[in-house]
């Protein structure tokens, strides 16, 4: 579904992604995790090309994704993507934040788009919130909106970048519940994380990246269980709380 | 004074009108109006000029905008009044030549007050239309220009304001807008100079303050 093949990028001088070769399965629900700084969310950016990449290949579909024959707006719309800061638009409503994409990429007419929004939003739990303006809503309402907004295109891949980092606690487990509700229809998922606790119970797989490069993968058990690369375990350390459980 | 009210305040208001051409309070008006209906687009066309990431379209404009603000309007004027007629070979009407100075003027000054507004909505906005796959037009439109357009209102509505009230340098080329018609009057009356110019900046006011304020009832509405 998703080949990168040689994938490298720089900022600057920065070298962020460092020759970044991984293939993830249609149906596959992944995990990307590691510390700050290692590329991540940048790597995730390079699949629906928000980010571009110097050198390299990425495909979905079998499709060369920086091809000359691709549409990018349409590519685009096959991909839902679910940002850290949500990234709702305030000047529009709930509902008007889902319809925005069917009316216009899709021609879909305004009674058509908000029935198939509501029915998104019905899934997200959010659906009472339809008249609302973005800003009246908790952060866990808007990321479920978010994720409603992007579902609503029917993309058969969704990208997650740290969908719950921007949350107060109380607000995580609502949205880690509606992206875990996607993986069981058989959505392909990618989602940058530092909730191990879903990423174990939800992952097929776990990539751990440092300094630009994919260091570790591994089934969501053996990356618990035995964790092989000395940065993967350390990094597992250090996210422990120092408090321990209460 | 109640007589010098009744003798010109139809010149005040139409200029010769219909014996001559069209002056006065509705000149300026229509200048005013016409400046303000023409310079907004070339503002938001510069404003994406002045953002776009192609340098050829980019250096020029900021150029452009760079020399037009360290410019007094009045050398645009000027400039506007003796340089077209040598470039195009004809003479341009008073108006038109007025016209063009502050559409260009103004323009260049409603450009970053745009582009500032562009800018000034949050990258993620545009990152989210993107990646539901808007195209750059509808993002800018669908998502960009109506939060930008909000956080602008006080600097448009200002810089309209402003426009109107440099129509009356339309004085210095002779063209009869109402602050040209006010000195000729005075001096035909000669003794009432203070009344005179006191109508006049009370004509001015009336006109900025009722602009600014059906900018301010528009801005509500949106």
């Amino acid at each position: 579904m998703i080949e990168l093949s040689h994938v490298s990028k720089h900022f600057g001088s920065h070298h962020v992604l460092r020759d970044i070769t991984e293939t993830i399965e249609r149906g596959e629900v992944v995990v990307i995790c590691g510390p700050s700084g290692s590329g991540k969310s940048t790597l995730i950016r390079t699949i629906n090309r928000l980010e571009e990449i110097d050198s390299g290949q990425i495909r979905v579909d079998g499709r060369d994704i920086h091809g000359p024959g691709v549409q990018i707006d349409r590519f685009r719309s096959g991909i839902g993507f679910v940002f850290q800061q949500f990234n709702l638009f305030p000047h529009l409503t709930v509902l008007e934040n889902c319809t925005l994409a069917p009316v216009h990429l899709q021609g879909l007419e305004q009674g058509n788009a908000r029935q198939k929004a509501i029915t998104v939003l019905e899934r997200m739990g959010v659906a009472d919130k339809a008249g609302a303006y973005p800003a009246h809503l908790s952060g866990g309402q808007q990321q479920r909106v978010a994720i409603a907004r992007a579902l609503v295109m029917e993309p058969p891949v969704m990208l997650f970048d740290e969908p719950t980092s921007a949350l107060d606690p109380e607000m995580i487990g609502e949205v880690l519940l509606a992206i875990k509700s996607l993986a069981h229809q058989g959505m392909t998922l990618v989602c940058v994380t530092h909730e191990m606790g879903f990423a174990r119970e939800v992952a097929d797989r776990i990539l751990f990246m440092a300094d630009g490069s994919i260091l570790e993968r591994a089934s969501a058990e053996d990356f618990f269980a035995h964790p092989e690369h000395p940065r993967t375990r350390k990094f597992l350390s250090d996210i422990r709380s120092p408090f321990g459980r209460y | 004074m109640s007589e010098s009210l009744a003798t010109y305040g139809l010149y005040f208001l139409i200029g010769q009108y219909p014996n001559g051409p069209l002056g006065g309070l509705a000149l300026t008006i229509l200048l005013g109006a016409s400046a303000l209906v023409l310079a907004m687009p070339v503002g938001i066309l510069l404003a994406l000029a002045r953002i776009s990431d192609w340098r050829v379209v980019r250096w020029p404009v900021t150029g452009m905008i760079y020399i037009v603000r360290g410019t007094p309007l009045l050398m645009v004027v000027f400039w506007a009044y003796f340089f077209l007629p040598a470039v195009t070979g004809k003479k341009t009407g008073q108006f038109t030549t007025m016209l063009i100075a502050l559409a260009i003027f103004n323009g260049a000054y409603l450009a970053e007050v745009v582009r500032a507004g562009i800018q000034g909505v949050p990258r993620g906005q545009t990152e989210a239309a993107r990646s539901l796959g808007l195209n750059y037009g509808q993002t800018l439109r669908r998502i960009v220009v109506p939060q930008a357009l909000r956080n602008m209102l006080p600097s448009l509505v200002n810089q309209f304001v402003t426009t109107l009230k440099e129509t009356s340098l339309g004085y210095i080329i002779g063209l009869q807008e109402v602050a040209f018609i006010a000195s000729q009057v005075n001096s035909q009356v000669i003794v009432h100079p203070v009344a005179i110019y006191t109508a006049l900046a009370l004509t001015f006011f009336v006109l900025c303050f009722g602009l600014a304020r059906l900018a301010g009832w528009l801005g509500v509405r949106t």
